[in-house]
C-alpha cells in the first residue's frame, strides 16, 4: 500500500516504513538505545532524502524514548538531577549543530558529513564496546565474577572542579563532562538524527561510572527532550520533518520496543553488549562501503536555496 | 509503482476546423488547440505516478497531408522551473566528495514528451535545438556563463541523465495518437515524485518535418486535502507544527507503553 509523504515528497510503501519501524523498535527496546542511529540510515538507504531522515528520525526517537522512559521511572531506575545537566548542556550542543548542519546543507557536503561521523562513531564506539564485551564474556567463562565498577578507583574526570552531588547515581562529580558530554551529544543528535543513547550510554557508563542500572533510564529521559528541541528546531528552521513519516516508524517502534525489552531479559548484560556492538558495527562497515565505493552516480542534483 | 489513467484529464475540443467555410479558395493556415477540461490536478495520499490524457485538435488541416500521415504532434508537460546545483563527485583520500558543481537557471522540474513518432523522424535536430524541444535539446541556461563549455556541456548532460533515471524528464514515443483527420490524443507520464506546481501544457505541430504552430495550456498539480494541510502548515506554523510533532511522538510513545506493555 503506497502513501505519498507530504514533506518529503514521494512515495513509498506504508508496510516497509511499519516493518523498519518494529524491526529498529526491537532492537532499541532489546538494547535500550533509541534506534535513531539505526532508523536515519535506513531512511536514506530507502532513498527518503537525508535532511528529511535527519530530522524525522530525531522524531521519531522521541517515541521510543518516551516509551522506554515510562517503564524506567516504574522500576526508579532514572536519576532526574544527571538528566537535567545533561540536558542544559545538550540544549547548547543541539542549538550550534543546527547552524552546522544548515551550513554544511548549503555547501553541498551535508551527505558525506553525516556519513563519516555515522563511521567515525559508530565505528569507535562499536569497536570498543566489542572488545570490552568479549572480555566481559571471556572472564565470565573462566569464572571470575564481573567487574564493571571498582569502587574508590579515580579517573582525571574526577579530579575536575565544580562537584555536584547526585543521589540517585550515587556520584560526586564535576558538572563540566556531564554537561559537555550533554553538548556533543545535542549536537550529534541535531546532525545525525540519532538521539545519542549508543555513545551516550558507554560514556555515562565508563567515563562517570554511573551504575548500569540508573544509564539507560537517564540516558532516555535527556534524549526525549534533546531530541525533542532538535525536532521543533529542524521543523522550524528547515522544514524537514515529516510527521506522517515519523508516525508510521512510530507506529511499528512502540510495538516493536515492547517485546524487544522482554527479549533483552533473558540475555546477559555482557551478551546485550556483545550483540548491540555488532549491530553497531554492522551499520558503520554499511555506511564506509559507500564512502569508498565508486557511487553509481558520480552526479546529484538539489535545489538551490535562494536565501 | 505506476496507476495507468489513475486519473484522466477528459477535455475540451476545439472544432472550429469542421465549421471552416468550404468554399475559401485559398488552403488556410493549419492551426493546433488543445484544451484541459480541469485547470489543476490534485496528489492524494494513493499518489503513486499517473498517466495524464490530454485532448487536442488540428484546425484546418489538408486532407492528403493528414492521409499520408505527414502531420506530427509532440505534446509536453513542463515543470514548474527552478534553479538546481549539479555537484559531481570526485575522489578525495579514497572517500567520494562532491567537488565540483555547476547552477542552472530555471531548469523545467519536470519534462514530459508523447510524439507520433520517435523524435529523429520527425525533424532535424537544429529545429528541435531552435525550439528548445525535448529533453535532449532542452537549454539549460548556467547561471555562471564563465564557466568552459566542455564543462557545461558535462554538467548539462549529467542533469538531463539525472532527471530521466528519477523519471521526471520521460519521453513517450507513440503517446500521442490521431483519432481522427484531426482529433489526436497525447499521453504524458507524470511521475510519482511530479514537482508540484503550475505545469504548462504545450502542444507542437509539425507538417513533413516543417514546424507549423504550438498552443499552450496551464495546469495547476497540488497536493490535496491532508497532504496539502500537512505541508502548508509545516511551511506556515512551523512553530506549531513542530511542537505538534513532538506532541504527537509523546503521545504514541506512551500509547505504545500501554498497549504493548510486557513487563
Amino acid at each position: 500500500m503506497g502513501i505519498y509523504l507530504p514533506i518529503a515528497e514521494i512515495s513509498v510503501n506504508v508496510f516497509v516504513l511499519l516493518a523498519m519501524g518494529a524491526a529498529v523498535g526491537f532492537l532499541s527496546g532489546m538494547f535500550g538505545v533509541g534506534g535513531g542511529f539505526l532508523i536515519t540510515p535506513l531512511l536514506i538507504f530507502y532513498n527518503i532524502p537525508p535532511a528529511i531522515a535527519v530530522a524525522t528520525g530525531a522524531n521519531q526517537v522521541i517515541a521510543s524514548s518516551v516509551s522506554g522512559v515510562l517503564s524506567h521511572m516504574k522500576r526508579g531506575t532514572l536519576d532526574f538531577k544527571l538528566g537535567g545537566v545533561l540536558l542544559a548542556g545538550g540544549i547548547v550542543g543541539s542549538t550550534g549543530g543546527i547552524y552546522v548542519f544548515a551550513f554544511l546543507r548549503r555547501l553541498g557536503q551535508l551527505d558525506l558529513f553525516i556519513s563519516l561521523l555515522y563511521v567515525v562513531l559508530l565505528g569507535t564506539v562499536g569497536g570498543l564496546m566489542l572488545v570490552e564485551s568479549v572480555n566481559a564474556l571471556r572472564a565470565t567463562r573462566s569464572g571470575a565474577a564481573p567487574v564493571l565498577k571498582k569502587s574508590g578507583q579515580h579517573n582525571w574526570i574526577h579530579r575536575l572542579p565544580l562537584k555536584m552531588r547526585f543521589r540517585a547515581s550515587k556520584l560526586f562529580v564535576s558538572v563540566i563532562p556531564v554537561l559537555g558530554l550533554g553538548a556533543g551529544i545535542g549536537f550529534l543528535s541535531s546532525i545525525m538524527g540519532v538521539g545519542g543513547g549508543f555513545i551516550m550510554v558507554p560514556a555515562l557508563i565508563y567515563l562517570l561510572k554511573v551504575p548500569t542500572n540508573v544509564v539507560i533510564g537517564t540516558s532516555l529521559f535527556q534524549i526525549i527532550f534533546t531530541s525533542a528541541y532538535t525536532t521543533l528546531v529542524h521543523a522550524t528552521t528547515n522544514q524537514t520533518v515529516d510527521v506522517v513519516l515519523a508516525f508510521l516508524l512510530m507506529a511499528g517502534g512502540v510495538a516493536g520496543a515492547q517485546y524487544g525489552a522482554k527479549a533483552g531479559q533473558r540475555l546477559r548484560g555482557e551478551q546485550l553488549r556483545a550483540l548491540l556492538a555488532l549491530l553497531v558495527l554492522a551499520v558503520a562497515i554499511r555506511l564506509a562501503i559507500d564512502l569508498f565505493v565508486t557511487p553509481p552516480n558520480l552526479y546529484s542534483l538539489s535545489a538551490l536555496d535562494l536565501n | 509503482m505506476r496507476a495507468p489513467n489513475a486519473f484522466a484529464t477528459a477535455i475540451f475540443l476545439s472544432l472550429l476546423a469542421a465549421a471552416a467555410p468550404a468554399k475559401a479558395q485559398t488552403p488556410l493556415t493549419e492551426g493546433i488547440q488543445i484544451g484541459l477540461s480541469t485547470d489543476n490536478v490534485a496528489i492524494t495520499a494513493g499518489f503513486s505516478g499517473a498517466d495524464l490524457t490530454i485532448f487536442g485538435s488540428l484546425e484546418n488541416p489538408d486532407p492528403l497531408v493528414a492521409r499520408q500521415g505527414r502531420y506530427d504532434v509532440i505534446v509536453v508537460l513542463e515543470g514548474p522551473p527552478k534553479p538546481v546545483v549539479v555537484r559531481r563527485k570526485d575522489r578525495v583520500l579514497g572517500v567520494w566528495v562532491n567537488l565540483d558543481s555547476e547552477t542552472f537557471e530555471n531548469v523545467p522540474m519536470s519534462y514530459s514528451v508523447a510524439t507520433t513518432r520517435p523524435l529523429q523522424d520527425i525533424t532535424e535536430p537544429n529545429s528541435y535545438k531552435q525550439l528548445s524541444l525535448g529533453a535532449s535539446n532542452l537549454y539549460m541556461q548556467p547561471a555562471d556563463a564563465g564557466d568552459s563549455p566542455a564543462t557545461i556541456e558535462e554538467f548539462t548532460a549529467a542533469l538531463r541523465e539525472r532527471k530521466s533515471a528519477t523519471g521526471l524528464y520521460s519521453e513517450n514515443v507513440g503517446g500521442v495518437q490521431f483519432l481522427s483527420q484531426n482529433l489526436f490524443r497525447a499521453t504524458v507520464r507524470l511521475a510519482p515524485n511530479v514537482p508540484v506546481g503550475t505545469h504548462k501544457a504545450r502542444a507542437f505541430l509539425f507538417k513533413s518535418g516543417l514546424f507549423i504552430k504550438e498552443s499552450s495550456a496551464q495546469l495547476e498539480i497540488r497536493k490535496s486535502g491532508f497532504e496539502q494541510s500537512i505541508f502548508r502548515v509545516a511551511h506556515n506554523y512551523s512553530f506549531l507544527y513542530g511542537i505538534f510533532a513532538i506532541s504527537l511522538a509523546m503521545l504514541t510513545g506512551w500509547l505504545g507503553r500501554v498497549i504493548f506493555r510486557k513487563d
